[in-house]
């Protein structure tokens, strides 16, 4: 029998399910000529299932025995997932159109892996969280092959089905032998049994675990399949890979750690400061060299997921607010720069991805050029912009766990990243104008470009409300 | 002026100029930013006429409290120290525009807008009371100032903006991450607090050293010198002022208000290390300015050994030296920008900077040379000008803490006058070997305007320096209090004479004399 209270603590997913299958019908009806209604009704969906977070809420925090957790995590987490999602269906129209693609089914299949997201940060129990996952990771392989006359699309999707199959298993067995050696899938459950220490079983399974879902938030050394993918997949998608899911892995694996991982955090510290100081080298220094901009933020992904996870190092409750409002800065940072890559199209119209293209945007498009710096600017973490203040949390937070020799390598390993950033600003600002791009930006884009870099800019205004919400979220993990 | 808020307003100004620049023509932008500069520099002077330079009055005055942002509060106040820097910055700035007018020509906008938001932020490193807030300024100077080289600049002028970007950024972050151990262990943000705190000598040693990272670049310091000449040949002009004559204070001023105040029992401790790399650079960096054939190559390295000179003023942890600190710093901060602004001008006639190719200027430009003559005396530290009451002090100072240092840090004032010398010999004397360099016309009513109240503050400050003294004694008073339990003692044993019973009061007077020198 099933209570009304769990269902109303799943209020978001259910809207979610509900509109995304009424939406397939009415995509499967109405064919392309639909596709821009669709979009708009997408958004609607997730706007409404953001409104029910509240209700979810309050029916929380534990629904289905334990199986899903309606808590402040789960919601700080959702609400940026949703929010990330609807960007990526508002960004995608111009795209799609200029190949006479647009297609019904993209909005669809985000709501979709929305669902998966939502199941993904409110797990309580291994099996939601795989449920979770595959949900998360089928939608995504559709998109990211979406363009499926496009060699590099398909490659990409392909790419992405065989490794992320592979992680999907890593996981699961991580998952069995959590199950086996604990003999429960609940979080709860398996915290109790690490209390007694962590047999050798439990540390596999824990290291199995780990692994799978550093493949999912793309953290070294399980990160090949992100620059290809980001690379291949139409750009709209990436930019919904490079926010969304992003901040469902990150929010998973700091649930995992903590609520159900915590006993043994002595053990996984180390692993999660080996992969945090990896990410960050690997993700600065492969990002050098790269002449293709998707291509450079995967690395820069790689990137900041690497300092990220420095505040789930640090283990405390500062930590965990610190992640969760590095994922939120970074989710405002990757849109908006995304926003900006998606204008780069040439007189024609058709997009292009080389840097080297950019050149001497700032005396074509000034206003343009000026978005790109300041989400350059941030990425890089130099004040006054609001990508320092996430560089702060998680460094303050790792000093405050005595971790200070982990923040001053990670910071200084930040300079390394801090070049690339500059080359494009560089190439932007000071190398002569190469061939012109198009002369105006989408309406959509422009506004959403224009909202991201408002709040990089003037950011710092929004901390008390940041640091209280992400404070609640962590405070209910703990 | 109670209540009021001038140190905001004095960030306004600009930023709202920076903002108008950017949508602005060319000719507008430029007289939006020659007028919000003007209006900073009147702004500034009411601050120092308002500032209240009585012993008894409060250290931290015009101060400002706002907790807008979560962690940390916009809280500013200024004491004499930062009261000096900031008149010197909002002096220098319409200097700085003027100097543009014509020698900028592409992107004049961009241009204004950045040096308007750079005039912002230097407010903002003097100003600042929260730790945190002072970081975010400090950084936040790399962004205006990688875009001016990198835009404006000249030929290697990307390479010049890198090496710019990323030397002192990774100086910095160190000093990031040593203020977050520093708030968690205190338990505040404010400066003030902080500069009262007494950390563990063990932990302070740390400390000193991620601050020192720092500021030892922005300074810079030898070795780590090396970006300074790069970035002062690649920037225009009124970029190498503003870098020569505001930005390398930023690392002065963070010994002082940070690393000496927060840190005693280190400085001490490592004062060795301070002195060593200052005798070196001293020397080293004069004599590589001896050989220098690039006029504004040769004005960057003067620049490091100068601040040496600095940097031993303050690390002789008493009052003389670190009042003689304060003094080159201010004059070092006009007579540089001054030189800079010389070369500019012949540099716009001729565009080259190989000294090699003027000659004889003085002929065909009297008014220049006059004027440039002026400067470089003030740079060799000529009595009656600026540098030289700032050196008297800091070696007179130093000397009390180490004659060592002192010798070796003087014969810099013998380099100085030498290179100095000689360039202006090979400029503005001597045969006209090169006819385009003969037929340059003499200064125009514009660049008069623009050298000339840098001229007439370089002789005040050298004939009346008690004008720019006064505002920051009790502030280095208090320093040098919170320095004494700490300092090292000197190994000059300065002894007063023992009075003789028949001689008189004037006696008396003139063998003590005689003893301390």
């Amino acid at each position: 029998m099933i209570e009304s209270a769990s269902l109303l603590a799943v209020a978001p997913e259910l809207v979610l399910t509900v509109g995304g299958l009424v939406l397939m019908l009415i995509a499967a009806w109405g064919g392309e000529a639909s596709s821009r209604f669709v979009n708009w009704l997408a958004v609607l969906t997730l706007a409404i299932a953001g409104l029910a977070l509240s209700t979810s809420l309050a029916n929380g925090p534990v629904a289905f025995d334990g199986l899903v957790r309606a808590d402040a995590f789960s919601a700080f987490a959702k609400g940026m997932i949703y929010a990330a999602a609807a960007a990526a269906i508002l960004l995608a129209p111009r795209y799609f159109q200029a190949d006479g693609k647009e297609r019904p089914e993209y909005p669809v299949l985000i709501l979709f892996s929305a669902v998966g997201m939502g199941m993904m940060v409110s797990a309580g129990d291994l099996l939601t969280l795989y449920v979770g996952l595959e949900m998360q990771s089928l939608a995504a392989y559709v998109l990211a092959s979406f363009m499926r006359q496009d060699a590099r699309s398909s490659e990409a999707g392909l790419k992405y089905f065989v490794l992320g199959s592979l992680a999907s298993g890593i996981l699961l067995y991580g998952a069995a032998l959590l199950y086996g050696f604990t003999g429960t899938t609940a979080f709860d459950g398996i915290a109790v049994a690490m209390g007694d220490g962590v047999s050798n079983g439990e540390l596999f399974g824990m290291v199995f675990l780990l692994a799978g879902l550093a493949f999912k938030m793309s953290a070294v050394p399980f990160h090949m399949w992100t620059p290809d993918v980001y690379e291949g997949a139409p750009t709209p998608v990436t930019t919904f890979f490079g926010s969304a899911p992003k901040v469902a892995a990150m929010a998973l694996a700091v649930r995992v750690a903590i609520e159900a991982l915590g006993p043994a955090g002595l053990d996984w510290q180390q692993i999660v400061i080996f992969v945090a100081l990896a990410s960050i080298i690997l993700g600065a220094v492969a990002a050098i060299g790269q002449s293709n901009i998707k291509r450079l933020m995967a690395y820069s992904s790689i990137n900041n997921v690497g300092f990220a996870l420095i505040g789930l190092a640090a283990g405390t409750p500062a930590g965990v607010a610190a992640t969760m409002s590095y994922m939120a800065i970074y989710v405002v940072m990757t849109i908006g720069a995304f926003a900006c890559i998606l204008q780069m199209r040439d007189a024609q119209g058709r997009p292009v991805e080389t840097i080297a293209s950019l050149a001497g945007l700032s005396q074509s498009r000034k206003g343009l050029a000026a978005a790109f710096a300041i989400f350059m600017f941030s990425m890089a973490g130099i004040p006054p912009l609001f990508g320092f203040w996430a560089k702060f949390l998680v460094f303050d937070a790792a000093v405050a766990a005595d971790l200070t020799a982990l923040a001053a390598f990670g910071i200084a390993a930040s300079v390394i990243g801090a070049f690339y950033y500059l080359k494009i600003i560089k190439t932007i600002y000071f190398d002569e104008p190469a061939a012109a791009y198009e002369a105006k930006g989408g309406m959509v884009e422009n506004v959403i470009l224009t909202a991201c870099a408002v709040v990089i800019v003037f950011g710092y205004l929004l901390n008390p409300a940041l640091d209280a919400v992400s404070a609640a979220a962590a405070a209910s993990l703990f | 002026m109670d209540g009021f808020p001038i140190l905001s307003l004095m960030m306004a100004v600009p930023m709202a100029g920076a903002i108008a620049c950017l949508f602005a023509g060319a000719n507008s932008a430029r007289w939006i930013a020659l007028i919000a500069t003007l209006v900073d520099l009147l702004l500034g002077i009411m601050l120092w006429a308002n500032f209240d330079q009585a012993g008894t009055a409060a250290q931290w005055q015009f101060q400002e409290y706002a907790p807008i942002f979560g962690r940390f509060a916009w809280a500013l106040g200024i004491d004499g120290i930062a009261l000096m820097l900031i008149v010197l910055t909002v002096f220098l700035m319409p200097i700085c525009i003027g100097a543009s007018w014509q020698a900028i020509q592409k992107r004049v906008g961009e241009y204004m807008a950045a040096f308007l938001f750079m005039e912002v932020l230097m407010i903002g490193v003097f100003t600042a009371q929260d730790i945190y807030l002072f970081y975010v300024m400090f950084e936040a100077g790399l962004i205006p100032m990688y875009l001016i080289i990198g835009i404006w600049g000249g030929a290697d002028r990307i390479y010049a903006s890198y090496k710019f970007f990323l030397y002192t950024l990774l100086g910095s972050v160190l000093m990031l991450i040593a203020m977050m151990w520093m708030v968690h262990e205190a338990g505040t943000t404010e400066i003030p607090a902080l500069m009262a705190y007494n950390f563990a000598p063990g932990a302070q040693t740390w400390l000193f050293l991620a601050f020192f990272a720092s500021f030892a670049v922005k300074m810079p310091m030898w070795p780590v010198h090396t970006w300074l000449p790069d970035a002062h040949v690649q920037a225009p002009t009124a970029g190498s002022v503003i870098l020569a004559g505001v930005l390398l204070k930023m690392g002065g001023y963070g010994f002082i208000r940070f690393s000496l105040p927060m840190f005693p029992e280190a400085s001490a401790q490592l004062a060795w290390l301070v002195w060593g790399l200052s005798m070196v650079a001293v020397v080293y960096t004069s004599l590589v300015a001896l050989v220098q054939s690039d006029m504004k190559k040769l004005i960057a390295y003067s620049s490091v050994a100068h601040m040496a000179i600095v940097t031993v003023g303050l690390f002789a942890f008493n009052q003389a030296g670190i009042e003689g600190a304060m003094m080159v710093m201010l004059g070092h901060g006009l007579v540089s920008g001054a030189l800079f602004l010389c070369v500019g001008v012949i540099y716009d006639r001729l565009h080259t900077r190989e000294i090699s190719r003027y000659g004889g200027l003085s002929i065909n430009m009297p008014k220049y040379a006059v004027l440039f003559l002026l400067f470089t005396m003030a740079s060799v530290g000529l009595p009656g000008t600026s540098n030289f009451v700032g050196e008297f002090l800091s070696l007179m100072g130093i000397y009390q803490a180490s004659s060592w240092v002192a010798l070796v840090c003087t014969t810099g004032i013998i380099l100085g006058a030498a290179y100095m010398l000689y360039l202006y010999r090979r400029i503005a004397y001597g045969e006209q070997v090169n006819a385009d360099a003969a037929a340059m016309p003499d200064l125009s009513m514009r660049e008069i305007a623009l050298l000339a109240p840098i001229a007439a503050a370089v002789l005040w400050m050298g004939v009346y320096p008690e004008s720019f003294l006064a505002p920051m004694r009790s502030d280095i008073r208090a320093l040098e209090a919170r320095l004494a339990p700490a300092a090292p003692a000197g190994d000059s044993h300065i002894k007063m004479g023992a009075s003789k019973p028949a001689g008189g009061a004037t006696h008396e007077e003139a063998s003590a004399h005689g003893e301390a020198h």
